[in-house]
């Protein structure tokens, strides 16, 4: 009973301030929307954790076996009986943890924003699909049918969408919030087609009938099309929707535009929770990941190249948010990586744990990141690295948490990036080619953070644009405060051991690392950090040099690999201008114009025949002459006799 | 429940409006007229979901029957089911909403009330109508004031794209006239829907009774290639005759494919169900793609409108309970949702005079009550879950892929696809309408209270439906031509290619 009241109200809460401050509109509630929007989250949080609390040591006892749970379910659509939507409440670790995850870190963006964007004219709308997204992402997490984690997966894209063109004055943004939404959308084709496949192989779309039934699944093996069985063609479909919605590759061109979205809202949304939805959703239906052949391999390496372009990419990138942006690309591409290894089936529970470890670890971090470059937005007004530099005096606070979470970020111990990585990469320790390249990642991971790192907070200061105005008390508090919880929870969640919590089948696993497993990743996280403290630590020629050094592959890891003009070229060029246009001129023309020829055959015939009726007495009494003559002969000559 | 109210109130109401409703008075008694009707069509809910509950096998309740031409048998039957429950609701909102959109019609408003009710009166005979003939006659009820509707109220090329709609749909009767008489001498001497669906026609005479039947109530749904009416004559008529036209007339000729056509001919619907199948991919797909280049954005919604009502004739064509739940919900959903699009373009034309998109833009700081409303719309229109257009198309495409055959899924997988495109016409609409600058307003005076209730009522129809769709399909299962088709994972496959 607690568990339900719990878990209702972490996801009530948000939906009712999105449905009173989106009634209240522009004019209504215009001081206190953010507070009231704040309130409403610290009870969800305080709720989620109470739950977590009540689940993992109340309903369960932390080291067994952690039993799933429903808390509430009932009926949205049947399609016919055995086919139906229910809605619900599924809990057991990995929904637990994602409502601990998504209900704190949206608190703590709810209190930086209060702040933040004071200024802002419509304050109430933002805030309101502030709340729409937490809901939508609350309910996406505790879903217990394919539909209904379709029904909320659209719903956090649209309020992703709203919250990317939030200042829609600007075309820039418009664009952006399209772009993100019409890229994921493609994904979600592929997404919807998957549900139906495995929802028909298996004969049901109830993720508790999916997962319990494991003879429907091997059933599901047995058709085959196009050479692979139902269930490969289900999870691969599927995770494009995934792949789209957690911008990887080739799918990911949304997530470096959408940064034009308010950085509170990047910090939650295209950081911590949403992002992540693929990586979530690969784990939500891993059983189903486990059976099907092929979509392992294919998660894996996915995850693992996007993990390795975003980061080359970030390496060149000046832009403080796109540069995060590239690098929670790379970071989400290794948890789908550790989940693909965990699905190929080699190592388990190592890539299972060290993925879902690093999706909680990571959405702090992230955030802590956003929330800092934030701060450092709003002081120097630009988001260009070249107009920042040597904040380190002037930001204090921030220096030192931004620190914090890019030593955690680069896998440095004993913070938390640290553990969870360095699970990842022990799931890769078999496989030495694959290990070198997240090897790889790692390095660079830590050396465009430290790029970042040392443009903005040391190198040469920047002259000021305008007068730096001193934060006020409410501002250091607003952006103090989460800022310090973040750091601290940067710092110390790695010591949570997370495989009691989160592991598959919910059977705890204790992971285990020796020493001389650390210390690849540490090595070549701290190489990363000397070559970037080196070249940006002060004003110096030697970026320059380098990237001269790199020659044409840096300016096309700076175009981002022409990947952005390719689909333009697609879009615009191929789908607007031949396809679209060829069909609207088709239909005016060719359908359409046959309908109009067709009333003008009619209207030609008519004139023809017009002339038959002129009212001219002679010429009726004419042709009635010349029409019984005719008779008349036709029936002389045919006569029978 | 006594079913001829649904039809006599509002002819009552079109003859006081004639006779007393001069100047603002005609919308005051067109409003209260619909109101009733409303008010009646929820009675009618309430009193055949209670009515079904102890009789459950009647396949159609409330019937009335009374001869009035003794000769061929013409008789005036009335009789519901679930199907026309769910259709009388929706023309009862629409008629509404659309009303409440007329209250500033200035030029000859009596005469205008006085049609507009007329239509109503004429869908409403339709969808309770159990005699095929007598369906034919409120058929063309609801087709003849249109033709004064666009013709004078309408704006732009009005005279020709009325005499162009009027013309195709009489073509559509006409093809209908024939099929029912053809289905009368063919079958049991009778025009009585119950009776033929008893007596199961010859295989013969479906075969060929079946095409003039689908293709002439297909002309009214936009079934391709006789959809080019919509995109003239929605973007012509006045705002309420859009609404009408999109929300209920549309509606008539999806309802008669289902109630006539399919139901009556099983046998013909089987056999012409890849046609079908083919035909609702055509109109989904190519309607869609035909959107993105739309620079009008009356033309954009009309051809979004052709669009989505694809996706009813593939339901009809799929031949599942749950496809043809699908197309049912789809023309409830597309009704709600295309009227609330012309009745906010109206109100934005108020305002702006121009319906070209690249002339308008940020009109979200000027009108954020219509815009938000016109966003929802587009919203709906792209499938977004909550929705009432979400689940329609989600029930199509899950009754779809119940046939095995791989032409019903590749048609579904190709009517999914339209998710996407929808999503890039709708937001580059939205953006260039409600985001960016502002641009293109004229006169800002405010959106009227009763234009409101318009929006609120339709918003209304399509959250209540899109956040709770299960007293819909509750009310529409087993209806129709439904029950006698396979409920999906047992389903025979359709012959196909």
């Amino acid at each position: 009973m607690a568990a339900t009241g719990y878990a209702l109200l972490i996801v009530l809460m948000p939906l009712a301030g999105f449905v009173v401050l989106g009634l209240a509109g522009r004019h209504h509630l215009k001081r206190s929307a953010g507070w009231l929007a704040t309130a409403l989250m610290s009870v969800s949080a305080a709720a989620a954790l109470l739950l977590a609390w009540h689940y993992f040591f109340v309903q369960n006892a932390l080291g067994r076996s952690l039993e799933p749970a429903e808390v509430f379910r009932f009926r949205w659509l049947s399609f016919s009986p055995s086919l139906y939507v229910d809605m619900g409440m599924h809990l057991d670790g990995l929904s637990v943890m994602m409502l601990v995850l998504v209900s704190t870190v949206s608190l703590l963006v709810h209190l930086y924003s209060v702040e933040y964007l004071r200024s802002e004219e419509r304050y109430t709308s933002y805030f309101a699909f502030l709340q729409l997204f937490t809901f939508s992402m609350l309910g996406l997490v505790v879903s217990v049918n394919l539909f209904q984690i379709y029904f909320f997966w659209e719903l956090v894209g649209v309020s992703s969408y709203l919250l990317i063109g939030f200042h829609y004055e600007r075309p820039s943004a418009v664009s952006a919030a399209k772009k993100a939404f019409v890229v994921t959308r493609f994904a979600d084709f592929g997404f919807l087609i998957g549900i139906l496949i495995v929802g028909f192989s298996s004969t049901s779309f109830d993720l508790n009938t999916l997962f319990q039934t494991n003879c429907h699944v091997d059933a599901a093996r047995e058709e085959l099309f196009l050479g692979m069985s139902a269930i490969t063609w289900g999870t691969l479909l599927m995770f494009m929707g995934g792949a789209g919605k957690s911008a990887m590759f080739p799918l990911h061109i949304w997530l470096p535009d959408a940064m034009e979205g308010p950085t509170p809202v990047s910090a939650l949304i295209h950081a911590a929770t949403m992002v992540v939805a693929g990586v979530f959703l690969v784990a939500r239906l891993f059983p189903l990941y486990e059976v099907a052949w092929l979509t392992a391999d294919v998660v894996t390496v996915i995850g693992l190249t996007s993990s390795l372009l975003a980061a080359i990419i970030a390496c060149t990138q000046t832009d403080i948010k796109r540069v995060l942006a590239y690098s929670t690309m790379s970071q989400i591409g290794l948890m789908l990586f550790g989940l693909g290894l965990a699905a190929q089936g080699a190592s388990r529970e190592a890539g299972y744990v060290g993925s879902q470890f690093h999706l909680f670890t990571h959405g702090f971090f992230k955030a802590l990141l956003f929330l800092a470059a934030g701060v450092v937005i709003h002081r120097v007004h630009s988001n260009e690295v070249s107009d920042m530099g040597g904040l380190r005096r002037t930001l204090p606070l921030t220096h030192l948490v931004f620190l914090i979470a890019c030593l955690a970020i680069s896998g440095i111990p004993p913070l938390s990036g640290f553990f969870s990585k360095e699970t990842i990469l022990l799931a890769a320790a078999s496989h030495p080619f694959w290990y070198g390249l997240a090897l790889l990642v790692s390095a660079l991971t830590a050396f465009y953070m430290f790029r970042l790192y040392f443009l903005t907070f040391w190198n040469k200061p920047a002259l000021p644009k305008s007068e730096p105005e001193l934060p006020t008390a409410s501002e250091r508090l607003a952006y103090g405060f989460p800022l310090v919880v973040l750091a601290v929870a940067t710092a110390v969640n790695g010591f949570i051991p997370f495989g009691l919590f989160v592991a598959p089948d919910g059977r705890p696993y204790p992971v285990h690392a020796s020493a001389a497993a650390w210390l690849p990743p540490v090595g070549a996280a701290l190489c990363g950090i000397a070559v970037a403290a080196w070249g940006y630590a002060r004003a110096s020629e030697r970026p320059q040099e380098l990237a001269r050094r790199f020659g044409a592959f840096y300016s096309v890891a700076y175009r981002k690999f022409y990947i952005d003009e390719l689909y333009a070229y697609i879009t615009r060029r191929i789908i607007f201008g031949k396809v679209g246009r060829s069909a609207a001129w088709t239909d005016r023309q060719v359908v359409d114009g046959a309908v109009n020829q067709a009333g003008w055959l009619i209207q030609q015939w008519s004139l023809l025949m017009k002339c038959w009726q002129s009212g001219r007495l002679q010429g009726y009494a004419f042709w009635f002459f010349v029409g019984a003559g005719l008779l008349a002969v036709v029936l002389l000559l045919y006569s029978p006799n | 429940m006594n079913l001829h109210l649904l039809i006599l109130i509002p002819l009552l109401t079109a003859v006081t409006i004639a006779l007393w409703g001069r100047g603002q008075r005609a919308a005051l008694i067109a409003t209260a007229g619909a109101v009733v009707q409303l008010g009646l069509s929820v009675l009618l809910y309430l009193t055949f979901t209670a009515y079904r509950q102890h009789h459950a096998g009647e396949a159609f309740v409330f019937e009335y029957r009374h001869v009035w031409y003794g000769p061929l048998q013409i008789a005036y039957h009335l009789g519901v089911d679930g199907i026309s429950v769910a259709m009388v609701m929706l023309t009862a909102i629409v008629v509404l909403a659309g009303v409440l959109m007329s209250w500033e019609v200035s030029y000859m408003p009596r005469e205008f009330h006085t049609l507009l009710t007329l239509l109503g009166a004429g869908a409403y005979g339709v969808f309770l109508s159990l005699d095929a003939f007598t369906l034919f006659f409120f058929l063309e009820l609801a087709v003849l004031p249109k033709y004064l509707l666009i013709g004078i109220w309408g704006s732009g090329k009005k005279e020709y794209c009325a005499r162009k709609l009027v013309l195709m749909l009489m073509l559509g009767s006409a093809l209908v006239l024939v099929g029912l008489l053809g289905m009368y001498f063919g079958g049991p001497r009778s025009f009585s829907i119950p009776d033929i669906a008893s007596s199961r026609l010859a295989p013969e005479v479906q075969q060929w009774v079946f095409p003039l039947l689908f293709t002439g109530f297909g002309i009214f749904t936009a079934l391709f290639p006789f959809h080019t009416w919509v995109p003239d004559g929605h973007s012509a008529a006045p705002t309420a005759g859009s609404m009408f036209l999109a929300g209920i007339s549309m509606k008539l000729g999806g309802y008669g494919c289902l109630r006539t056509a399919t139901h009556l001919m099983p046998d013909a619907a089987q056999q012409y169900a890849p046609t079908i199948i083919v035909l609702g991919c055509i109109a989904i797909l190519y309607g869609s793609l035909a959107t993105l280049m739309q620079k009008d954005i009356k033309y954009l919604n009309a051809y979004s409108s052709i669009s989505h009502c694809g996706f009813v004739v593939l339901g009809i064509g799929l031949l599942t309970q749950t496809a043809l739940h699908g197309a049912v919900l789809q023309m409830v959903s597309h009704g709600l949702m295309t009227a609330l699009f012309f009745a906010v373009i109206g109100i934005v034309y108020e305002r702006t005079h121009t319906r070209q998109l690249r002339e308008m833009g940020g009109l979200m700081q000027a009108m954020p009550f219509a815009v938000t409303a016109l966003f929802l719309a587009g919203l709906c229109s792209l499938g977004l879950p909550g929705l009432s257009g979400f689940v329609a198309e989600a029930t199509v495409f899950v009754g779809g892929w119940q046939q095995p055959d791989l032409l019903s899924r590749t048609a579904v997988v190709i009517a999914c696809s339209s998710i996407v495109v929808t999503a890039v016409y709708i937001l580059r609409a939205i953006g260039q309408v409600a985001m960016g600058p502002l641009r293109g307003l004229v006169s800002p005076h405010p959106v009227s209270w009763a234009e409101r209730l318009a929006v609120l009522l339709l918003l209304g129809g399509i959250f209540l439906m899109g956040l709770w769709p299960e007293w819909l399909v509750q009310l529409i299962q087993g209806s129709g031509p439904a029950g006698a088709l396979p409920d999906g994972l047992t389903a025979a496959p359709v012959e196909a290619f």
